[in-house]
């Protein structure tokens, strides 16, 4: 799980273009959205694109997002859950 | 009886230069393109989370308005809805709807961007001005071949002599194919920093300076 | 100078209806044109219900009267058609008669065309008419387009903000006419269908799968249309001894300064909007018989406007519908069709029905009409219009006496 979640952190930088954060900047368990990342609802689509592009999950209602994306090790949970 | 509006301030970046109010600034011709604009940022201390996640068109005129209003800071001396913003350029947001129309064009590799399609728009780089500095009066963004600036004149003339707001952002953002340029400048009822007339005979001048 | 800004003609395309008569008999029967996506290929057509114009690009060219192997593109087709009925119906003979403009919305431009070929356009080795597509790609040339086939030489300008820029080029216009630059100019807007919008508004995740309920409480998105819509503006001088149909008597515009795409929950912008549209018309909102709402059915913006409207109404909301359900979202064009369904409303005294509506929104004080309601006088109709961009526009029509 703690190798996922660092390289979730990895492509979620990438993914958000988030240039000027580190994987170290972003706590696993902190609050991804209403956090300090200043992430908007855009960005919760654009992790919703992740999860397709990177794992193969497809996320068709929007506001499941909410729960899937809490936290970085939220995040990592549902996708080992899900992957195919 | 129609009142005189003035240029009040001026940011201009092209060919590797940044320059305020006519005196050049940052400058550095060995950086390629459009990532002059990301150095500027740098150089200039500008701090914005959401910076980076901007196409190269906002990203642009984000340096830009940052620049012209630490220089003349409206936000300070107009309520926010007494601002307009009106902006023109020529190739739209077409950088982006090509990198928009790549994401959707291979049938294998098809993951379009929400966050690349927001941009294809070109008043959204308004709209970013707009809600970093909390500005919520008239906006517009128009196309044109070229910088037009008896239309700019007489356009923003007419919103500042109709009591439509009481100052202006306006001018040119332009960026395709790693080319770039910014000529922005505020206009308010009465003289700033810079003292010249916004009619399109000096603006022609400012801007072919 | 001229005070007042009359509107004398009217022309529109749309999936109700290739012209205004037909769309109102549309609105009258409470058909909608929303239905399965026919003349674009897209992946997504089993989940994209669409309010298309029921014409392939070939009829259309025929309905315009053009050569068919003119190469244009749809969005300059279906504007044209839709200026040409409104010049027509302006019972315009001479067009240099008087200064004329035209100001024409449009987002989609000739991507319509160029999306088709844009592969072959990176392959030096192939050649065919379709490179010209390249320079109807831009939004200017549906403009200039429209104005060579109708022989406007005065003034020429296209707006782009998002779905809120036929409201702005009415706006535009007006202001030109007012300030005496111009004695009348066909102002409004044209989008046709394309695969670059489906897929951005797909990614976005505010497309509904069957047919968008405005305002709605299970409402879950909207559904994309095309269109064009145009009206001619007057001055006071020009229009002497012609058919009114009805005055412009107010219009404003604002940032909402919430979010690249999303309003804000308050609709700050779109209050705004509306405030300055009635401080032109010297108006108060008590004296609007009818809104025709943005209300495009999409879960933020409806609850957004709709708070805007409570607020600058105090919860007195005259007769209000979206019209989106029967056209679909025709983006930069929908201000101009919906300014001709306002006109119609005043001339007809009549409100046309919110279609597809059940649910109320607990977080509003009124409902959308959802019936055809007759024998109400309405004398002044606000027309709303939002983009992406945080570009809020408002409009007031008003009955001329």
């Amino acid at each position: 799980m703690d190798a996922l979640i660092e390289q979730l952190k990895g492509e979620i930088i990438k993914q958000l273009n988030l240039e000027d954060l580190k994987p170290a900047d972003i706590d696993s368990d902190a609050a991804l959205f209403g956090g300090g990342l200043g992430l908007d609802s855009i960005d919760a689509l654009e992790l919703i694109v992740l999860l397709e592009k990177n794992y193969g999950i497809k996320v068709s209602n929007p506001a499941d997002g909410k729960k899937i994306f809490q936290s970085v090790r939220t995040m990592a949970e549902y996708i080992s859950a899900n992957k195919k | 009886m129609e009142q005189k509006n003035y240029i009040t301030s001026l940011c201009s970046i092209k060919n590797g230069i940044v320059s305020l109010d006519g005196v050049s600034g940052f400058s550095d011709k060995s950086i390629d393109g459009v990532d002059f604009i990301k150095a500027a940022y740098k150089e200039y201390q500008l701090s914005y989370p959401k910076f980076y996640k901007m196409d190269n068109l906002c990203k642009l005129a984000f340096v830009a308005s940052e620049l012209l209003l630490k220089n003349n800071p409206l936000t300070k001396k107009y309520a926010s809805q007494d601002i307009a913003i009106v902006i023109a350029n020529s190739a739209s947001s077409l950088e982006i709807d090509t990198e928009h129309q790549r994401t959707i064009s291979d049938k294998n590799n098809y993951f379009p961007s929400p966050s690349v399609f927001v941009y294809t728009l070109p008043n959204i780089l308004i709209g970013e001005i707009a809600i970093r500095n909390s500005i919520k009066g008239e906006n517009s963004f128009f196309i044109f071949d070229k910088f037009d600036a008896e239309f700019m004149s007489s356009y923003i003339n007419s919103i500042l002599d109709s009591s439509k707001a009481k100052c202006c952002i306006t001018g040119w953002i332009e960026l395709y194919e790693n080319k770039y340029e910014a000529f922005l400048y505020t206009v308010e009822q009465q003289e700033g920093t810079l003292k010249t007339e916004h009619t399109a005979q000096e603006l022609k001048k400012l801007y072919n300076h | 100078m001229s005070s007042k800004v009359y509107i004398t003609g009217m022309g529109m395309i749309s999936a109700i209806g290739n012209n205004v008569a037909e769309s109102f008999h549309s609105l009258e029967t409470m058909q909608s044109g929303i239905g399965e996506l026919k003349y674009v290929r897209s992946r997504h057509k089993p989940l994209v219900p669409v309010g298309e114009v029921k014409k392939s690009t070939e009829e259309l060219m025929e309905m315009a009267g053009l050569n068919p192997d003119n190469l244009t593109t749809r969005t300059s087709l279906l504007g044209l058609i839709a200026a040409q009925e409104a010049v027509k119906s302006a019972g315009i003979k001479d067009i240099k008669e008087y200064r004329t403009g035209i100001i024409s919305a449009t987002s989609v431009g000739g991507m319509d065309m160029t999306e088709n070929h844009w592969l072959d356009y990176l392959n030096e080795e192939k050649s065919g008419p379709w490179l010209k597509y390249i320079e109807t790609h831009e939004c200017g040339d549906s403009t200039e387009f429209i104005a060579d086939n109708l022989g406007i030489k005065d003034f020429l300008s296209t707006i782009s903000t998002a779905c809120s820029s036929a409201a702005n080029a009415i706006m535009f216009g007006a202001r030109l006419i007012k300030h005496g630059k111009l004695d009348r100019v066909i102002v409004g807007g044209t989008d046709a269908m394309s695969r670059f919008t489906i897929n951005g508004f797909m990614t976005l995740m505010i497309l509904d799968s069957e047919n968008c309920k405005p305002f709605d409480s299970q409402r879950r998105g909207l559904n994309l249309g095309e269109g064009a819509g145009y009206i001619v503006l007057e001055s006071e001088k020009a229009a002497k001894g012609k058919v009114i149909h009805a005055e412009l008597s107010g219009y404003g515009n604002s940032n909402d300064a919430y979010h690249q795409t999303a309003s804000s929950p308050d609709g700050a912008g779109a209050f705004m909007a509306m405030e300055k549209a009635f401080k032109i018309s010297g108006l108060k909102p008590s004296d609007i018989d009818y809104i025709n709402a943005h209300g495009t059915g999409t879960e933020i913006n409806d609850l957004s406007e709709g708070t805007a409207i409570d607020r600058i109404f105090e919860k007195n909301v005259p007769s209000i519908s979206s019209t989106k359900a029967y056209t679909g979202h025709t983006l930069a064009a929908c201000a101009g069709i919906e300014a001709i369904f306002s006109i119609l409303a005043i001339k007809h005294n009549i409100v046309f029905p919110n279609l597809n509506y059940k649910h109320p929104m607990t977080a509003l004080s009124f409902k959308p009409t959802t019936t055809l309601e007759r024998g109400k006088k309405i004398d002044h109709v606000l027309s709303n219009s939002f983009g992406f961009g945080g570009n809020t526009s408002a409009l007031i029509f008003s009955r001329h006496h």
